[in-house]
C-alpha cells in the first residue's frame, strides 16, 4: 500500500475542483436515470469533495448510528476502488414503494424483493454515474455486482472506505447528493483507490506529480 | 445515584475512564472494539481498532489504528491512571464483513483479521478474553460501563447483548 496520506497531502483546489467536476457530470448522469425511473424530477447539489481526517468518515451520514441503505458496487479497469451508493431509511422505503408498488418498511423486514429492488436501482444509478466517468476520462470502467448492507451508517462507511484501501490517516471523500419532490434522497460516494486517484488526475490533465 | 459519563471513542481512537465513566463506540463494521477493564479498581478503556497492524514501511501514522500498537497504548494509558495491568480482562466486538460480494476476496476480509490480529496480541500479552460478540455481517456499537465492568452491544436488528 502506498502512502495515501502524501498524495492527500499533495491535492490542492485545482485537483479537488477537477474532481468536482467529474463527480458532477457523473451524478447528473444517475440524476436523469432516476427521474426517468421514477417519472420525478431529481435534483442535484453540488458534489462536495474534501480530505477529512478518517476518525470523521463514519459520521458523515448525520451520526455512525444512523440506520442506512447502502449499496456497494466495486469497479475494476482503467480505475479501481468502488462507489457506494446510500439512502436514509425513509428514502429507501419510498424508492422501493415507487418500484414495486407497495409501501414497505425495510426497518420492521427486507425481503428478496425489497433487496434486489435496491440492487438494481443502484446498479443502473451506478452504471451511468460510471458512464460519464469512462466518456469523460476516456478509460474503461467495469463494474461488479452490488452488494447491499442495511445497518448502521458508522459500520458501513467505515467497511467501504477501509475496504477500497483509502486507510491513511485522511480520506478523500468525494459525495454526490441528489433528492427528489417524492422525498427520495441519496447519496453518491466515489471511493478510488489510492493508484486510481493517481490515474484519474493524470487524465483531468491535474497531475500532482 | 450515580450521575454518568459518557466518553465517546472515535474510529481509530481511544479513551480510558473511571468508576462513573461509560466508554462508548458507534458503527463498528469491520473494526474491532476492544475493552479492557481492571474490576478491582473499577478502571477501564476502550479502543476502536481499524487495522491489524502498523504497517513496517511507514514511519508515522496513528498508532491508535493498528491493533498492535494500540493495545500498548491503552495498556499504558490504563496504568497512568491507575489500573493494575494484571487485573486486566478483554471483551472485543466487531470486525464484520458488512458486505456479502458473490466475488468476494479474501485479501479484503478486514474484519477476521483485524479479530486474529486482537486475540493473538492478547494471548501473548496474557490478557483473557472473557466475552466477545464478533464477525458475521453486522454493525455494533459498544458501550463499557466502568461501574459494573459490564459492556452492552448494540446492533439494529436484534436485541442488546451483554457481555
Amino acid at each position: 500500500m502506498k502512502d495515501i496520506d502524501g498524495k492527500l497531502a499533495k491535492l490542492g483546489p485545482i485537483q479537488l475542483d477537477a474532481l468536482r467536476e467529474v463527480a458532477s457530470i457523473g451524478a447528473g448522469n444517475a440524476a436523469t436515470s432516476l427521474s426517468e425511473m421514477l417519472n420525478d424530477k431529481i435534483q442535484m447539489k453540488v458534489p462536495k469533495v474534501n480530505i477529512l481526517p478518517i476518525d470523521q468518515v463514519p459520521e458523515i451520514m448525520g451520526g455512525a448510528d444512523n440506520l442506512i441503505a447502502a449499496i456497494l458496487v466495486r469497479i475494476k479497469g482503467d480505475i479501481n476502488g468502488g462507489v457506494l451508493f446510500t439512502l436514509g431509511n425513509n428514502s429507501a422505503n419510498k424508492l422501493i414503494s415507487l418500484l414495486i408498488g407497495e409501501e414497505v418498511n425495510i426497518e420492521k423486514n427486507i425481503g428478496e424483493l425489497e433487496e434486489s429492488a435496491l440492487k438494481e436501482v443502484a446498479n443502473i444509478l451506478t452504471g451511468s454515474n460510471l458512464n460519464a466517468f469512462s466518456q469523460m476520462l476516456n478509460i474503461r470502467i467495469m463494474p461488479d455486482v452490488p452488494a447491499l448492507a442495511h445497518d448502521m451508517a458508522g459500520a458501513i462507511l467505515e467497511v467501504a472506505f477501509i475496504e477500497i484501501g483509502q486507510i491513511g490517516d485522511y480520506a478523500l471523500v468525494i459525495e454526490t447528493e441528489i433528492l427528489g419532490n417524492l422525498e427520495v434522497n441519496g447519496q453518491f460516494f466515489i471511493i478510488p483507490d489510492p493508484e486510481s486517484l493517481d490515474f484519474m488526475l493524470k487524465r483531468l490533465g491535474v497531475d500532482v506529480d | 445515584m450515580l450521575i454518568s459519563n459518557k466518553i465517546r471513542v472515535r474510529m481509530a481512537d481511544l479513551k480510558v475512564g473511571k468508576e462513573n465513566d461509560v466508554l462508548i463506540t458507534s458503527g463498528l463494521g469491520s473494526c474491532v472494539g476492544l475493552t479492557l477493564y481492571d474490576s478491582s479498581n473499577k478502571i477501564g478503556g476502550m479502543a476502536h481498532i481499524m487495522l491489524p497492524e502498523f504497517p513496517s514501511n511507514r514511519k508515522q501514522g496513528k498508532p491508535e489504528k493498528y491493533a498492535d500498537t494500540a493495545i500498548d497504548i491503552l495498556i499504558e494509558e490504563l496504568r497512568k491512571v491507575g489500573a493494575n495491568i494484571r487485573n486486566l480482562e478483554a471483551k472485543m466486538a466487531g470486525g464484520a464483513q458488512m458486505f456479502n460480494f458473490s466475488t468476494s476476496n479474501d485479501r479484503i476480509r478486514i474484519g477476521v483479521r483485524n479479530i486474529e490480529a486482537v486475540e493473538t496480541i492478547l494471548k501473548r500479552k496474557r490478557i483473557p478474553i472473557i466475552g466477545a460478540e464478533v464477525g458475521e455481517n453486522y454493525g455494533r456499537t459498544m458501550e463499557l460501563y466502568n461501574n459494573t465492568g459490564e459492556v452492552i452491544i448494540k446492533t439494529v436488528k436484534q436485541d442488546d447483548r451483554i457481555l
